[in-house]
């Protein structure tokens, strides 16, 4: 099923993971750290380095929301409920780290993917609640326009 | 330090038992591999024993619950797809420092059916679909969409591992599923996970494999040397830290690191290897596994399945057994049945699949992308 396109105020929303950041004033990001004795990036918070072992190196920083689709996959079996085709990529984020997330706006077929390709966030309404009734704010890729 | 020797070793045949207990599907593969040693459970220091889905649960104390309560020490080891080595590799080490010497492993396992990983979420919503997928065939169609990136891999040449496979394991009557599978089938089954199809996953399958392993010393003082198999390399590594981690497990990294070191202990090289069981968890990762295990250069990989390399009578027969894709894969059990299958080869047992003249071979076994074994083994002098 496609995201929901409505642009729903975020601040009702809760995040969908961590390192997916909210701010009262701004637009969503994602959030990494950066280890200021090697340089490697992190998704969200971390405490020490997996790289190197320093601690008490590591920053906050804001990741890019663009990148270039690194490997994906399309799947077409999933757990019951969930939709299916759909593409899982890999992305590397300019200025470093990489995420997984869904590749949306484009054909799930090997031919309409093409590997290095650039892409951006986007980030919507999840089409999931929690059991209490919530809504989160998730995000996608998609080519970069 | 003693050499370690196999002395005995046995699997049962691979399949599905829901009516049969996880202690009773370890008893049985320890029973075989004592009486393929001629000896019994009287006669062993210590057990280590693999087993995954029951972790907490004590499957050792309850396999000698099964076979004799003797009252040796257990210890029950759980490293995901790796588990059965792992017991393996305990044991290995506990003769090598001289504490025992002669124990046994098992490794046992029984699966569900379906999806592995991607489970439901700790908090909030489920995140499978919807960040991408975490589900097995999917991580590992997305490990060899990165060899494809780098090396021009097709879907046809990943599909023509699991033809491989499947027909190796009509020549094994331990495995699953006897039944070819010529490339259209492959390739035209269901999509998993492109580019995975159901028939390039590997089969869930419960199972159980165990061996006796003793010292040099004790080996001949038995007079088990003629059918002996001699542990020539045991290694085992974590993953070393990759920029992609947290997005991509990496079995590449993990598998190289351990494959040098493997060399290294034995003291051969890769061009000396006879036969190969790796984990070809799927049809992706094997070819992933052809550049890690130094059998080709990585760019070959596609090359060598095309002409039939690693195909039983070509230049390194890998995954004769018919490999997790068709002899099955009980997580637990895996690391010990590989041994199994190499062991019977190199002691010329293997039947219709015999790799011919077989003197060394490996074994390879991969946890998620962050636990990887592997053992070198030789026909004993």
């Amino acid at each position: 099923m496609p995201p929901s396109s409505e642009n729903t105020s975020t601040n009702s929303l809760l995040p969908v993971v961590d390192f997916l950041k909210i701010p009262e004033d701004g637009e969503p990001y994602l959030e990494g750290s950066r280890c200021a004795q090697c340089g490697a990036t992190f998704l969200g918070e971390r405490s020490a380095c997996s790289s190197c072992g320093a601690r008490d190196q590591l920053e906050s920083i804001r990741l890019a929301d663009q990148g270039e689709l690194y490997v994906y996959s399309i799947v077409h079996r999933s757990f019951p409920g969930v939709e299916v085709p759909y593409v899982s990529a890999i992305v590397d984020l300019e200025g470093g780290g990489t995420v997984k997330g869904n590749l949306i706006n484009v054909e799930p077929e090997p031919e309409q993917i093409k590997m290095g390709m650039p892409v951006e966030l986007v980030f919507k309404k999840a089409p999931r609640k929690d059991a209490e009734g919530n809504e989160y704010l998730t995000y996608y890729f998609q080519p970069k326009s | 330090m003693s050499d370690v020797y196999v002395i005995g070793i046995d699997m049962i045949k691979f399949g599905r038992f829901p009516e049969i207990t996880v202690p009773k599907l370890g008893a049985t593969a320890a029973n075989m591999a004592l009486d393929d040693a001629g000896l019994t459970i009287q006669d062993m220091q210590a057990l280590y024993s693999g087993n995954l889905g029951q972790a907490g649960a004590m499957v050792g104390q309850r396999v000698l619950a099964e076979i004799g309560q003797t009252g040796i020490p257990v210890v029950n080891c759980a490293n995901a797809c790796a588990t059965g080595a792992t017991a393996f590799r305990e044991g290995w080490m506990a003769i090598k420092a001289g504490v025992y010497d002669m124990v046994l492993c098992v490794g046992t396992e029984q699966m569900g059916k379906g999806l592995l990983g991607g489970g439901g979420a700790s908090k909030g919503i489920p995140t499978e679909g919807l960040l991408g997928s975490g589900t097995m065939p999917a991580v590992f169609a997305e490990a060899g969409m990165e060899h494809a990136r780098q090396y021009g891999t097709s879907f046809e040449q990943f599909a023509k591992v699991s033809v491989k496979n499947h027909h190796h394991s009509t020549l094994n009557p331990k495995a699953m599923y006897q039944i070819e599978t010529p490339l259209e089938t492959v390739m035209g089954a269901e999509m998993i996970a492109y580019p995975n199809t159901k028939l390039m996953c590997s089969v869930n399958v419960d199972g159980a494999a165990a061996a006796v392993i003793c010292s040099e010393e004790k080996a001949r003082e038995l007079g088990k040397m003629d059918r002996a198999v001699k542990v020539r390399a045991s290694v085992m590594t974590s993953d070393p830290f990759q920029a992609r981690n947290l997005s991509m497990p990496d079995v590449n990294t993990c598998t190289q690191l351990a494959a040098k070191q493997a060399y290294e202990m034995a003291g051969v090289g890769p061009d000396e290897i006879d036969l190969v069981e790796l984990h070809d968890c799927f049809a992706t990762a094997e070819i992933l596994h052809y550049g890690n295990l130094g059998l080709g250069k990585p760019e070959d990989a596609g090359r060598m399945i095309d002409e039939g390399e690693t195909a039983l009578g070509g230049r390194v027969p890998v995954n004769v057994s018919g490999g997790l894709l068709s002899k099955g894969h009980p997580l637990g059990a895996t690391g010990i049945a590989n041994i199994y299958e190499v062991s019977t080869h190199l002691r010329g047992e293997a039947g219709k699949r015999q790799v011919e003249d077989a003197r060394i071979g490996l074994t390879h076994v991969i946890g998620l992308g962050s636990a990887c074994a592997i053992h070198i083994l030789e026909k004993a002098q």
